[in-house]
């Protein structure tokens, strides 16, 4: 069989593992959202308890890889009773190591409003928290964008961790193939393609999405 | 106790898996850092046919394919192509060239922001491109990227995890021979692993920082700090 | 019989659509200083990077003494190792102190001994008046002390002619002094010069000729007495007239 017919045959496992990757990859992007911008406000309006420990969850995730992260969740909760499947696990280690980044991007952008707009808004009369809803948090939405975008390429690529804790992912799928045909080499070149034409789609939907929410002038 | 007893044990293994660990970010980082400069080099000064053909075409792939897959067709790749290659060499040339692409990404955006007045500068006294590249440009691109690459040298570090996929006995690994040895208790294994690499992490990014401190270039960084700040605003 | 150093004839510069420079030409004899003035955007910035090839003009010759800079077979570096050039935005290289600053070009380019380098580099410094600031960062320094470390640079290259493109153009007003004597010591030194520039008191008192560019052409040129005085063409007449308004008609 030829190279082209081989990864025509392929391709439709390897696309159920690609759609894996996908609801991985979304489900902690969301994670990180929802997790990730609390520990951010908590890093700069917090005291300096919820500083504390929000800096220490943040210097923790990012120091340590991913992949120890997953071992640790997958391989060593069991030890203490806890038995995750292999995609929850994925779920719950992409979703913690996206927030520790996230609530990054989303301090930076934060900071990056300037503190003379939030004086304005004090001396009309705003309340701390009427300040950050109607000031800050807009403007670090949008200024967030480029961060995040990134953020969303950069799971996209590092779901293909999750083989290695046996989540069903495309990398899984193509291991499983390659088992049988033993075509190792030719059936991840068909991987690294569809990763490829996976980033291309999504970066460049980024980019319009990016082009229309950016505030003018900045 | 008796699992602190263990992992005592266990810390000769640990420890040659951490040397292995280090030795293999060394691999990744000097063949990241040296092509790094190469393409940042000809993306900047380069002919454009050599930028079309040879250098946007490696950077897109070695960035958009993630790096268990580049270190499967690598690994996999060899023996297809009937060359004997060792995981560990396996391994340092797909995360090495990988290093590369994003090393030429963070060089290139100094060097484009020391600005082509530099460049002037040095051609109105005579100087060929090499020779401003030599002492005039590269000496200010490699400090202003600094930051960024401490960044890369983290990125770098914890990627290393991955040769495990292909049988290298780095860190992750040993740790799993040490669980599966003793039925020691998984989870104060892996926990030991991840605070060794970040340990690993922090020294490194101190070191950085003092490098940072000691080549900084007198007067400027109160520039620097200045346009940073406009920078934040973007 | 003045031997003539610099001869531009007939340059054309296009940058896409858009031509900057339409044909000019003119001479510059041993030891005078040329001075072009005129509107912003006209072009002038890039007749002088015309001049040591960091833009290549699209039509024309250029002479250096008796070599041809326009000749492809040319070493343009040794050209350029001649020609010094002082910049609106200093260029000076951020990294190395006033003194390597100034000796970069020499052991680099003219690969001359470090010791040597040095003595020439302090000689230039002094002319400049900055010896004291030998080991000070550009950044260090205010806008007037970087242009003079500028100046020391293209000095101690020795070269045979120096450009000068709008040098005061970004000094704070209480700065432009310094350079000025400077350039006014050089220019009564016998060095040859072009100098683009606004500083009408400055050409008055040391320009051997002045040249008025607008729209890529040379519209008028004559002695100082003579264009400022008694400019032939309308247009001359009015840009002096817009510059003393701007500038308020100083006197040096």
């Amino acid at each position: 069989m030829s190279f082209l017919e081989l990864a025509w045959t392929i391709l439709p496992k390897l696309l159920t593992g690609a759609v894996v990757t996908i609801e991985l990859t979304i489900i902690a992007i969301t994670m990180g959202i929802l997790l990730g911008i609390p520990v951010a406000l908590g890093r700069v309006y917090g005291n300096k308890l919820i500083y504390i420990i929000c800096t220490f969850f943040v210097e923790i995730i990012r120091g340590t890889p991913l992949l120890t992260q997953l071992f640790i969740l997958y391989f060593g909760l069991p030890s203490v009773g806890i038995m995750l499947s292999p995609f929850v696990a994925a779920m719950i280690g992409m979703g913690i190591n996206s927030a520790a980044y996230q609530a990054e991007y989303f301090r930076g952008a934060i900071q990056s409003v300037k503190k003379e707009q939030l004086i304005a808004a004090y001396s009309l009369g705003m309340k701390q928290n009427q300040a950050i809803q109607h000031i800050v948090l807009p403007q670090m939405f949008r200024l967030v964008i480029p961060s995040w975008s990134n953020e969303l390429i950069y799971l996209l690529k590092y779901s293909s961790m999750a083989y290695m804790i046996q989540a069903p992912e495309i990398m899984s799928q193509g291991r499983l193939i390659a088992s049988r045909n033993f075509r190792t080499f030719e059936v991840f070149i068909v991987v690294a393609l569809i990763y490829l034409i996976l980033v291309l789609i999504i970066s460049k939907l980024l980019d319009l999405m990016e082009r229309r929410f950016r505030i003018p002038g900045l | 106790m008796n699992q602190l007893f263990i992992i005592w044990q266990a810390m000769p293994s640990l420890m040659s898996g951490t040397l292995v660990t280090i030795n293999l970010t060394i691999y990744f980082l000097v063949i990241g850092f040296m092509l790094g400069i190469l393409l940042a080099l000809g993306r900047v000064y380069g002919p454009s046919y050599l930028q079309l053909l040879i250098i946007i075409p490696f950077e897109r792939f070695f960035r958009a394919v993630p790096a268990l897959v580049l270190l499967f067709l690598f690994y996999f790749g060899s023996s297809f192509f009937h060359i004997n290659l060792s995981a560990f060499m396996a391994a340092v040339l797909a995360m090495g060239l990988r290093s590369a692409a994003y090393q030429s990404e963070i060089f290139r955006g100094a060097i484009q922001s020391i600005g082509i007045e530099q460049m002037k500068a040095a051609q109105s006294l005579g100087m060929n491109i090499w020779q401003a590249v030599r002492y005039v440009i590269l000496p200010q691109a490699l400090r202003l990227s600094i930051p960024s690459w401490a960044n890369e040298y983290a990125v770098v570090l914890k990627d290393s995890s991955l040769a495990y996929a292909v049988g290298v006995t780095e860190l992750l690994r040993q740790g799993r021979y040490i669980v599966a040895r003793t039925f020691g208790n998984a989870l104060l294994v892996y926990t030991v692993c991840a605070l060794i690499y970040f340990i690993l992490v922090f020294m490194g990014n101190q070191l950085l920082r003092f490098l940072e401190e000691k080549y900084k270039i007198p007067g400027y960084e109160l520039k620097q700090r200045r346009e940073q700040s406009v920078l934040e605003r973007i | 019989m003045p031997k003539v150093i610099l001869k531009v004839e007939n340059i054309y510069k296009s940058y896409g659509k858009l031509t900057v420079l339409k044909g000019i030409s003119f001479q510059v004899n041993q030891g005078e200083t040329t001075v072009i003035i005129g509107p912003s955007g006209t072009g002038k910035s890039t007749l002088l990077t015309c001049i040591n090839q960091l833009t290549p003009p699209d039509k024309g010759h250029i002479w250096l003494e008796e070599t041809e800079i326009t000749n492809p077979e040319t070493n343009i570096n040794m050209i350029r190792s001649s020609i010094g050039m002082v910049f609106q935005l200093f260029n000076l290289f951020t990294h190395l102190t006033v003194l390597d600053n100034v000796r970069l070009g020499l052991i680099v380019v003219k690969k001359i001994p470090k010791d040597r380098a040095t003595n020439i580099c302090l000689e230039k410094l002094k002319l400049v008046g900055l010896v004291d600031k030998i080991d000070a960062y550009p950044a260090e320094l205010s806008g007037g002390q970087q242009q003079r470390v500028s100046i020391a640079r293209a000095l101690a290259m020795n070269p045979k002619l120096i450009l000068f493109d709008e040098p005061t153009s970004a000094l704070d007003p209480e700065l432009i002094g310094e350079v000025l004597n400077v350039m006014i010591k050089l220019a009564e030194s016998g060095m040859t010069m072009v100098v683009v520039s606004h500083e009408m008191g400055f050409a008055r008192a040391v320009a051997n000729d002045i040249i008025f560019m607008e729209n890529g052409v040379i519209v008028e040129e004559g002695k100082p007495d003579i264009l400022f005085h008694h400019p032939q063409n309308p247009r001359t007449r009015e840009f002096l007239h817009k510059i003393t308004e701007l500038y308020g008609g100083k006197s040096e």
